[in-house]
Protein backbone atom coordinates (compact mmCIF):
# COMPACT_ATOMS: atom_id res chain seq x y z
CA UNK A 1 0.00 0.00 0.00
CA UNK A 2 1.54 3.67 -0.99
CA UNK A 3 -1.36 6.11 -1.04
CA UNK A 4 -2.60 6.64 2.04
CA UNK A 5 -5.31 9.59 2.29
CA UNK A 6 -3.73 12.48 0.81
CA UNK A 7 0.01 11.73 1.44
CA UNK A 8 1.80 9.97 -1.39
CA UNK A 9 5.45 8.89 -2.61
CA UNK A 10 6.43 11.73 -4.35
CA UNK A 11 5.38 13.87 -1.32
CA UNK A 12 7.08 11.77 1.33
CA UNK A 13 9.86 11.94 -0.71
CA UNK A 14 9.83 15.56 -1.18
CA UNK A 15 9.05 15.98 2.18
CA UNK A 16 12.68 13.82 3.39
CA UNK A 17 14.85 15.86 0.89
CA UNK A 18 13.72 19.27 1.77
CA UNK A 19 15.48 20.85 5.14
CA UNK A 20 13.44 23.46 6.51
CA UNK A 21 10.63 21.61 8.33
CA UNK A 22 11.92 19.04 9.95
CA UNK A 23 8.74 17.48 11.95
CA UNK A 24 8.19 17.11 7.90
CA UNK A 25 11.00 15.11 7.55
CA UNK A 26 10.69 12.81 10.11
CA UNK A 27 7.86 11.92 9.75
CA UNK A 28 7.66 11.24 5.99
CA UNK A 29 11.16 8.55 7.51
CA UNK A 30 8.61 7.02 9.18
CA UNK A 31 5.92 7.04 6.65
CA UNK A 32 8.14 5.07 3.95
CA UNK A 33 8.99 2.24 6.04
CA UNK A 34 5.18 2.04 7.06
CA UNK A 35 4.27 1.28 3.81
CA UNK A 36 7.10 -0.80 2.44
CA UNK A 37 7.74 1.15 -0.46
CA UNK A 38 9.55 -0.38 -3.19
CA UNK A 39 10.90 3.23 -5.44
CA UNK A 40 14.56 3.50 -5.58
CA UNK A 41 14.38 6.96 -5.02
CA UNK A 42 12.60 6.73 -1.73
CA UNK A 43 15.60 4.76 -0.53
CA UNK A 44 18.09 7.25 -1.65
CA UNK A 45 16.73 9.37 0.33
CA UNK A 46 16.37 7.41 3.57
CA UNK A 47 20.40 6.65 2.64
CA UNK A 48 21.12 10.07 2.72
CA UNK A 49 19.05 10.48 5.84
CA UNK A 50 21.40 8.65 8.01
CA UNK A 51 24.09 10.98 7.53
CA UNK A 52 21.71 13.76 8.18
CA UNK A 53 23.38 16.23 10.34
CA UNK A 54 20.20 19.06 10.69
CA UNK A 55 17.89 17.03 13.32
CA UNK A 56 19.53 16.98 16.41
CA UNK A 57 17.56 16.88 19.84
CA UNK A 58 18.92 18.34 23.00
CA UNK A 59 21.04 15.35 24.16
CA UNK A 60 23.03 15.17 20.97
CA UNK A 61 20.72 12.49 19.53
CA UNK A 62 20.14 12.56 15.56
CA UNK A 63 16.14 11.94 15.65
CA UNK A 64 16.15 11.47 11.80
CA UNK A 65 18.36 9.04 11.91
CA UNK A 66 16.92 7.10 13.95
CA UNK A 67 13.50 6.89 12.07
CA UNK A 68 15.73 6.50 8.42
CA UNK A 69 17.26 3.52 10.66
CA UNK A 70 14.11 1.85 11.58
CA UNK A 71 12.31 2.70 8.64
CA UNK A 72 15.30 1.59 6.03
CA UNK A 73 15.22 -2.52 8.24
CA UNK A 74 11.64 -3.13 6.77
CA UNK A 75 12.81 -1.84 2.98
CA UNK A 76 14.97 -4.09 0.39
CA UNK A 77 17.73 -2.72 -1.40
CA UNK A 78 21.12 -3.95 -1.69
CA UNK A 79 22.72 -0.99 -0.19
CA UNK A 80 20.77 -0.77 2.82
CA UNK A 81 23.01 -3.45 5.21
CA UNK A 82 26.44 -1.62 4.23
CA UNK A 83 23.95 1.51 5.51
CA UNK A 84 23.46 0.04 8.71
CA UNK A 85 26.60 -1.80 9.70
CA UNK A 86 27.83 2.10 9.28
CA UNK A 87 25.29 3.43 11.64
CA UNK A 88 26.50 0.72 13.91
CA UNK A 89 29.06 3.38 14.65
CA UNK A 90 26.91 6.20 15.19
CA UNK A 91 27.35 7.94 18.57
CA UNK A 92 23.36 8.45 18.86
CA UNK A 93 22.84 5.30 21.14
CA UNK A 94 19.34 5.18 19.75
CA UNK A 95 20.58 5.18 16.08
CA UNK A 96 22.42 1.78 17.13
CA UNK A 97 19.97 0.63 18.64
CA UNK A 98 17.61 1.11 15.35
CA UNK A 99 20.12 0.35 13.89
CA UNK A 100 21.00 -3.29 15.56
CA UNK A 101 16.94 -4.15 15.17
CA UNK A 102 16.76 -3.33 11.26
CA UNK A 103 19.70 -5.47 11.05
CA UNK A 104 17.48 -8.54 12.42
CA UNK A 105 14.71 -7.67 9.94
CA UNK A 106 17.24 -7.22 6.94
CA UNK A 107 17.72 -11.26 7.87
CA UNK A 108 21.30 -10.98 6.39
CA UNK A 109 24.13 -13.29 7.77
CA UNK A 110 26.69 -10.53 6.76
CA UNK A 111 26.11 -8.36 9.65
CA UNK A 112 27.13 -10.80 12.74
CA UNK A 113 30.92 -10.42 12.92
CA UNK A 114 29.86 -6.44 13.17
CA UNK A 115 27.22 -7.97 15.79
CA UNK A 116 29.62 -10.01 17.44
CA UNK A 117 32.50 -7.31 18.69
CA UNK A 118 29.90 -5.17 20.45
CA UNK A 119 29.65 -8.56 22.76
CA UNK A 120 33.75 -7.94 23.41
CA UNK A 121 34.24 -7.29 27.15
CA UNK A 122 31.17 -9.69 28.12
CA UNK A 123 28.79 -8.86 31.16
CA UNK A 124 31.33 -6.55 33.17
CA UNK A 125 31.74 -4.05 29.93
CA UNK A 126 28.31 -3.70 29.69
CA UNK A 127 27.56 -1.28 31.87
CA UNK A 128 24.92 1.77 32.18
CA UNK A 129 25.88 4.59 30.50
CA UNK A 130 26.30 7.55 33.24
CA UNK A 131 23.04 10.04 33.62
CA UNK A 132 21.08 8.24 30.93
CA UNK A 133 18.24 5.42 30.51
CA UNK A 134 20.13 2.76 29.22
CA UNK A 135 23.70 0.95 28.95
CA UNK A 136 26.58 1.70 26.84
CA UNK A 137 25.78 -0.53 24.00
CA UNK A 138 22.04 -1.55 23.03
CA UNK A 139 22.82 -5.02 24.19
CA UNK A 140 19.05 -6.27 23.74
CA UNK A 141 19.18 -5.36 20.36
CA UNK A 142 22.18 -6.79 19.80
CA UNK A 143 21.44 -10.17 21.65
CA UNK A 144 18.08 -10.43 19.54
CA UNK A 145 19.57 -9.53 16.15
CA UNK A 146 22.21 -12.32 16.61
CA UNK A 147 19.91 -14.93 17.57
CA UNK A 148 17.50 -14.11 14.75
CA UNK A 149 20.70 -14.15 12.26
CA UNK A 150 21.17 -17.29 13.34
CA UNK A 151 24.70 -16.45 14.66
CA UNK A 152 25.70 -19.71 16.28
CA UNK A 153 29.51 -18.95 16.39
CA UNK A 154 28.08 -16.24 19.06
CA UNK A 155 26.38 -18.68 21.66
CA UNK A 156 30.14 -18.56 24.09
CA UNK A 157 29.72 -14.79 24.31
CA UNK A 158 26.06 -14.96 24.24
CA UNK A 159 25.67 -17.08 27.27
CA UNK A 160 27.09 -15.06 30.19
CA UNK A 161 24.11 -12.34 29.30
CA UNK A 162 22.20 -14.89 30.65
CA UNK A 163 23.27 -13.89 33.97
CA UNK A 164 23.87 -9.77 33.16
CA UNK A 165 22.05 -7.67 35.92
CA UNK A 166 19.04 -6.06 33.73
CA UNK A 167 16.13 -8.68 33.47
CA UNK A 168 15.60 -7.57 29.85
CA UNK A 169 19.51 -7.94 29.06
CA UNK A 170 18.72 -12.13 30.68
CA UNK A 171 15.56 -11.93 28.61
CA UNK A 172 17.34 -11.02 25.07
CA UNK A 173 20.06 -13.83 25.36
CA UNK A 174 17.68 -16.56 26.56
CA UNK A 175 15.53 -15.90 23.41
CA UNK A 176 18.86 -15.72 21.34
CA UNK A 177 20.01 -19.24 23.06
CA UNK A 178 16.84 -20.40 22.39
CA UNK A 179 16.99 -19.75 18.75
CA UNK A 180 20.21 -20.90 18.34
CA UNK A 181 20.32 -23.90 19.98
CA UNK A 182 16.47 -24.82 20.42
CA UNK A 183 17.12 -26.11 24.24
CA UNK A 184 13.83 -26.35 26.01
CA UNK A 185 15.97 -24.57 29.35
CA UNK A 186 15.94 -20.95 27.46
CA UNK A 187 12.19 -21.00 26.54
CA UNK A 188 11.67 -22.03 29.81
CA UNK A 189 13.77 -19.47 30.98
CA UNK A 190 10.95 -17.29 29.21
CA UNK A 191 8.15 -18.85 30.00
CA UNK A 192 10.27 -17.79 34.02
CA UNK A 193 9.93 -14.27 32.51
CA UNK A 194 5.84 -14.41 31.96
CA UNK A 195 5.81 -14.90 35.88
CA UNK A 196 8.09 -11.32 36.54
CA UNK A 197 5.96 -8.93 38.98
CA UNK A 198 6.55 -6.05 36.66
CA UNK A 199 4.15 -5.93 33.46
CA UNK A 200 6.89 -4.04 31.55
CA UNK A 201 9.39 -7.21 31.96
CA UNK A 202 6.20 -9.99 31.30
CA UNK A 203 5.63 -7.81 27.72
CA UNK A 204 9.05 -8.36 27.13
CA UNK A 205 8.94 -11.93 27.77
CA UNK A 206 5.79 -12.16 25.76
CA UNK A 207 7.70 -10.57 22.69
CA UNK A 208 10.68 -12.82 23.16
CA UNK A 209 8.49 -15.98 23.07
CA UNK A 210 6.69 -14.61 20.16
CA UNK A 211 10.36 -14.70 18.58
CA UNK A 212 10.68 -18.43 19.02
CA UNK A 213 8.40 -21.63 18.26
CA UNK A 214 8.52 -22.92 21.41
CA UNK A 215 5.18 -23.97 21.69
CA UNK A 216 5.11 -25.31 25.57
CA UNK A 217 4.95 -21.72 26.01
CA UNK A 218 1.57 -20.94 24.51
CA UNK A 219 -0.63 -21.90 27.55
CA UNK A 220 1.70 -19.72 29.58
CA UNK A 221 1.54 -16.73 27.52
CA UNK A 222 -2.38 -16.74 27.15
CA UNK A 223 -2.74 -17.05 31.05
CA UNK A 224 0.08 -14.14 31.50
CA UNK A 225 -1.81 -10.79 33.49
CA UNK A 226 -0.97 -8.32 30.40
CA UNK A 227 -3.19 -6.72 27.57
CA UNK A 228 -4.57 -9.52 25.27
CA UNK A 229 -3.50 -7.35 22.44
CA UNK A 230 0.16 -8.49 23.00
CA UNK A 231 -0.66 -12.04 24.12
CA UNK A 232 -2.11 -12.23 20.59
CA UNK A 233 0.92 -11.61 18.53
CA UNK A 234 3.00 -13.34 20.60
CA UNK A 235 0.75 -16.50 20.00
CA UNK A 236 0.86 -15.46 16.21
CA UNK A 237 4.63 -15.12 16.31
CA UNK A 238 4.95 -18.58 17.53
CA UNK A 239 2.14 -20.59 15.37
CA UNK A 240 3.70 -19.03 12.66
CA UNK A 241 7.46 -19.79 13.30
CA UNK A 242 6.13 -23.41 14.09
CA UNK A 243 4.51 -23.45 10.43
CA UNK A 244 7.12 -22.00 8.29
CA UNK A 245 9.30 -24.62 10.38
CA UNK A 246 7.47 -27.33 9.06
CA UNK A 247 7.26 -29.38 5.91
CA UNK A 248 6.46 -27.47 2.95
CA UNK A 249 3.11 -28.60 3.31
CA UNK A 250 1.91 -25.99 5.74
CA UNK A 251 -1.79 -26.72 4.69
CA UNK A 252 -1.49 -29.61 7.39
CA UNK A 253 -2.44 -28.54 10.68
CA UNK A 254 -0.50 -30.14 13.69
CA UNK A 255 -2.27 -30.61 16.69
CA UNK A 256 -0.30 -28.22 18.50
CA UNK A 257 -1.22 -25.74 15.68
CA UNK A 258 -4.51 -26.03 16.57
CA UNK A 259 -3.77 -25.56 20.35
CA UNK A 260 -2.36 -22.33 19.61
CA UNK A 261 -5.53 -21.72 17.96
CA UNK A 262 -8.10 -22.20 20.13
CA UNK A 263 -5.68 -20.07 22.56
CA UNK A 264 -5.91 -17.01 20.34
CA UNK A 265 -9.81 -17.92 20.02
CA UNK A 266 -10.19 -17.31 23.70
CA UNK A 267 -8.38 -13.90 23.98
CA UNK A 268 -10.15 -12.00 20.91
CA UNK B 1 -21.54 -1.38 56.01
CA UNK B 2 -23.03 -4.26 53.68
CA UNK B 3 -21.03 -7.04 52.33
CA UNK B 4 -21.08 -5.21 48.70
CA UNK B 5 -19.85 -2.07 49.80
CA UNK B 6 -17.03 -3.64 51.60
CA UNK B 7 -15.86 -5.23 48.84
CA UNK B 8 -16.41 -2.70 46.72
CA UNK B 9 -14.40 -0.21 49.50
CA UNK B 10 -11.58 -2.39 49.16
CA UNK B 11 -11.03 -2.25 45.27
CA UNK B 12 -10.93 1.90 46.04
CA UNK B 13 -8.47 1.42 48.75
CA UNK B 14 -6.29 -1.17 46.84
CA UNK B 15 -2.75 -0.75 47.73
CA UNK B 16 -1.61 -1.67 44.36
CA UNK B 17 -2.18 -3.17 40.81
CA UNK B 18 -1.68 -6.72 42.27
CA UNK B 19 -4.25 -5.81 45.74
CA UNK B 20 -6.25 -4.46 43.15
CA UNK B 21 -7.43 -7.50 40.89
CA UNK B 22 -7.15 -9.41 44.27
CA UNK B 23 -10.10 -6.91 45.48
CA UNK B 24 -11.79 -7.10 41.71
CA UNK B 25 -11.94 -10.75 41.77
CA UNK B 26 -13.49 -11.05 45.26
CA UNK B 27 -16.07 -8.53 43.75
CA UNK B 28 -16.64 -10.06 40.77
CA UNK B 29 -16.97 -13.99 42.49
CA UNK B 30 -20.10 -11.97 44.55
CA UNK B 31 -22.27 -12.66 41.45
CA UNK B 32 -24.46 -9.36 42.57
CA UNK B 33 -25.92 -7.73 39.98
CA UNK B 34 -25.12 -4.34 42.17
CA UNK B 35 -22.03 -4.66 41.19
CA UNK B 36 -22.47 -4.38 38.14
CA UNK B 37 -22.06 -0.71 37.46
CA UNK B 38 -18.43 -0.98 39.78
CA UNK B 39 -17.31 -4.15 37.58
CA UNK B 40 -17.90 -1.99 34.53
CA UNK B 41 -16.04 1.40 35.97
CA UNK B 42 -12.99 -1.28 36.53
CA UNK B 43 -12.92 -2.13 32.71
CA UNK B 44 -11.82 1.56 32.16
CA UNK B 45 -8.72 1.31 35.28
CA UNK B 46 -6.24 0.28 32.84
CA UNK B 47 -5.30 -2.49 34.21
CA UNK B 48 -5.34 -5.94 32.54
CA UNK B 49 -5.67 -8.36 35.16
CA UNK B 50 -8.17 -6.40 37.19
CA UNK B 51 -10.37 -5.66 33.73
CA UNK B 52 -9.76 -9.88 32.81
CA UNK B 53 -11.43 -10.20 36.35
CA UNK B 54 -14.34 -7.52 36.29
CA UNK B 55 -15.57 -8.98 32.28
CA UNK B 56 -15.49 -12.71 34.18
CA UNK B 57 -17.28 -11.08 36.71
CA UNK B 58 -20.12 -9.40 34.39
CA UNK B 59 -19.71 -12.60 31.97
CA UNK B 60 -21.18 -14.95 34.85
CA UNK B 61 -23.97 -12.64 35.96
CA UNK B 62 -25.36 -12.99 32.49
CA UNK B 63 -27.88 -11.10 30.30
CA UNK B 64 -28.47 -8.80 33.32
CA UNK B 65 -25.50 -6.72 32.44
CA UNK B 66 -26.74 -6.39 29.14
CA UNK B 67 -28.17 -2.82 29.80
CA UNK B 68 -25.98 -1.57 31.93
CA UNK B 69 -22.89 -2.39 29.49
CA UNK B 70 -24.85 -1.18 26.43
CA UNK B 71 -25.58 2.39 28.29
CA UNK B 72 -21.85 2.71 29.75
CA UNK B 73 -19.79 2.00 26.10
CA UNK B 74 -16.55 4.99 26.73
CA UNK B 75 -16.58 6.70 24.16
CA UNK B 76 -13.23 8.11 24.82
CA UNK B 77 -11.67 5.15 26.34
CA UNK B 78 -11.22 2.52 23.97
CA UNK B 79 -9.30 0.04 26.23
CA UNK B 80 -12.70 0.24 28.18
CA UNK B 81 -14.78 -0.36 25.33
CA UNK B 82 -12.75 -3.14 24.17
CA UNK B 83 -13.19 -4.78 27.51
CA UNK B 84 -16.78 -4.04 27.82
CA UNK B 85 -17.32 -5.55 23.97
CA UNK B 86 -15.59 -8.73 24.83
CA UNK B 87 -18.05 -9.17 27.94
CA UNK B 88 -20.89 -8.62 25.47
CA UNK B 89 -19.76 -11.19 23.37
CA UNK B 90 -19.03 -13.30 25.75
CA UNK B 91 -22.80 -13.02 27.52
CA UNK B 92 -23.90 -13.91 23.27
CA UNK B 93 -27.16 -11.75 24.14
CA UNK B 94 -28.20 -10.08 20.74
CA UNK B 95 -29.80 -7.25 22.68
CA UNK B 96 -26.43 -6.40 21.77
CA UNK B 97 -26.50 -7.13 18.27
CA UNK B 98 -26.77 -3.07 16.76
CA UNK B 99 -23.74 -1.90 18.84
CA UNK B 100 -21.06 -5.21 17.33
CA UNK B 101 -22.51 -4.75 14.36
CA UNK B 102 -20.95 -1.33 14.57
CA UNK B 103 -18.51 -1.85 16.42
CA UNK B 104 -16.91 -4.92 14.31
CA UNK B 105 -16.94 -2.69 11.07
CA UNK B 106 -16.41 0.36 12.17
CA UNK B 107 -14.20 1.34 15.55
CA UNK B 108 -11.09 3.04 15.17
CA UNK B 109 -9.64 0.75 17.80
CA UNK B 110 -8.63 -2.72 16.36
CA UNK B 111 -9.35 -4.39 20.14
CA UNK B 112 -12.69 -2.95 19.63
CA UNK B 113 -12.90 -4.13 15.88
CA UNK B 114 -11.52 -7.82 16.91
CA UNK B 115 -13.86 -8.54 20.35
CA UNK B 116 -17.25 -7.50 18.52
CA UNK B 117 -16.06 -9.58 14.93
CA UNK B 118 -16.00 -13.27 17.31
CA UNK B 119 -18.91 -11.83 19.05
CA UNK B 120 -21.30 -11.39 16.41
CA UNK B 121 -20.37 -15.17 15.71
CA UNK B 122 -21.92 -16.38 19.12
CA UNK B 123 -24.84 -14.53 20.00
CA UNK B 124 -27.72 -16.57 21.43
CA UNK B 125 -30.10 -15.97 18.78
CA UNK B 126 -32.91 -18.14 20.39
CA UNK B 127 -33.46 -15.11 22.51
CA UNK B 128 -34.99 -13.34 19.49
CA UNK B 129 -38.13 -13.85 18.03
CA UNK B 130 -38.15 -16.21 15.32
CA UNK B 131 -38.93 -13.60 12.81
CA UNK B 132 -36.23 -11.29 13.70
CA UNK B 133 -33.69 -14.21 13.73
CA UNK B 134 -32.86 -14.10 9.85
CA UNK B 135 -32.55 -11.07 9.76
CA UNK B 136 -30.33 -10.49 12.56
CA UNK B 137 -28.03 -13.40 11.31
CA UNK B 138 -28.00 -12.05 7.40
CA UNK B 139 -26.75 -8.50 9.29
CA UNK B 140 -24.35 -10.39 11.21
CA UNK B 141 -22.99 -12.29 8.10
CA UNK B 142 -22.34 -9.01 5.97
CA UNK B 143 -20.57 -7.41 9.10
CA UNK B 144 -18.25 -10.14 9.44
CA UNK B 145 -17.66 -10.06 5.61
CA UNK B 146 -16.42 -6.71 5.88
CA UNK B 147 -14.19 -7.67 8.82
CA UNK B 148 -12.92 -10.69 6.98
CA UNK B 149 -11.27 -7.61 4.88
CA UNK B 150 -9.94 -5.47 7.85
CA UNK B 151 -6.65 -3.83 7.75
CA UNK B 152 -5.88 -5.65 10.79
CA UNK B 153 -4.52 -9.56 11.20
CA UNK B 154 -5.98 -9.64 14.36
CA UNK B 155 -9.77 -8.15 13.18
CA UNK B 156 -9.72 -10.89 10.41
CA UNK B 157 -8.65 -12.95 12.71
CA UNK B 158 -11.70 -12.62 14.90
CA UNK B 159 -13.82 -12.55 12.03
CA UNK B 160 -13.23 -15.97 11.09
CA UNK B 161 -13.85 -17.14 14.49
CA UNK B 162 -17.03 -15.54 14.53
CA UNK B 163 -18.50 -16.64 10.84
CA UNK B 164 -16.95 -20.12 11.98
CA UNK B 165 -19.28 -19.61 15.29
CA UNK B 166 -22.07 -18.44 13.22
CA UNK B 167 -21.66 -21.58 10.99
CA UNK B 168 -21.68 -23.94 13.55
CA UNK B 169 -24.67 -22.82 15.81
CA UNK B 170 -26.85 -22.25 12.57
CA UNK B 171 -26.53 -24.98 9.72
CA UNK B 172 -28.01 -22.88 7.39
CA UNK B 173 -25.14 -20.45 6.64
CA UNK B 174 -22.83 -23.65 6.86
CA UNK B 175 -22.13 -23.61 2.81
CA UNK B 176 -22.51 -19.26 2.88
CA UNK B 177 -19.24 -19.17 5.42
CA UNK B 178 -17.22 -21.87 3.35
CA UNK B 179 -17.81 -20.38 0.22
CA UNK B 180 -16.59 -17.13 2.03
CA UNK B 181 -13.45 -18.23 3.70
CA UNK B 182 -12.76 -20.30 0.66
CA UNK B 183 -12.35 -16.62 -1.60
CA UNK B 184 -10.56 -15.32 1.00
CA UNK B 185 -7.66 -18.07 1.32
CA UNK B 186 -5.53 -16.90 -1.71
CA UNK B 187 -5.72 -13.32 -0.80
CA UNK B 188 -4.84 -13.62 2.86
CA UNK B 189 -1.32 -12.25 3.46
CA UNK B 190 -0.69 -13.43 6.96
CA UNK B 191 0.73 -16.96 7.51
CA UNK B 192 -1.16 -17.32 11.09
CA UNK B 193 -4.51 -16.28 9.28
CA UNK B 194 -4.59 -18.71 6.74
CA UNK B 195 -4.07 -21.22 9.26
CA UNK B 196 -6.86 -19.41 10.87
CA UNK B 197 -8.94 -20.32 7.56
CA UNK B 198 -7.75 -23.53 6.82
CA UNK B 199 -8.84 -24.61 10.80
CA UNK B 200 -12.27 -23.15 10.08
CA UNK B 201 -12.92 -24.67 6.35
CA UNK B 202 -11.62 -28.18 7.85
CA UNK B 203 -14.30 -28.30 10.98
CA UNK B 204 -17.35 -26.83 8.40
CA UNK B 205 -16.69 -29.51 6.19
CA UNK B 206 -18.87 -32.27 5.69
Amino acid sequence: MVEQGSYTLEQAIANLQQTEHLGDRYYAAWWLGKFRVTDPAAIDALLDALNDDLDRSPDGGYPLRRNAARALGKLEDPRIVPALLHCLHCPDYYVREAAAQSLELQGNPVAIPALLTFLAGGVAAAVPTPDKPHLVQPYEAILEALGTLGATVAIPEIQPFLEHPVAKVQLAAARALYQLTEAPEYGDRLIAGLAAPQLPLRRSALIDLGATHYLPAAAAIAQTPAENSLKLIALKGLLENHLTRQAQDTLHLTEESEQVMALMDSLL
Amino acid sequence: MTALNSLIAAIDAAPSAVGLITAVRQLAAARDPEAIPKLIEILGYNNPGAAVAAVEGLVALGPVAVPFLLANLDGYDYGARAWANRALAQIGDPRALENLLAAAQGDFALSVRRAAAKGLGFLDWSALPPADQEAGQKQAFGALQVALGDEEWVVRYGAIAGLQGLAQQQPQWRDPVRQLLGDRLPCEPELAIQARLHWAIQSLNP
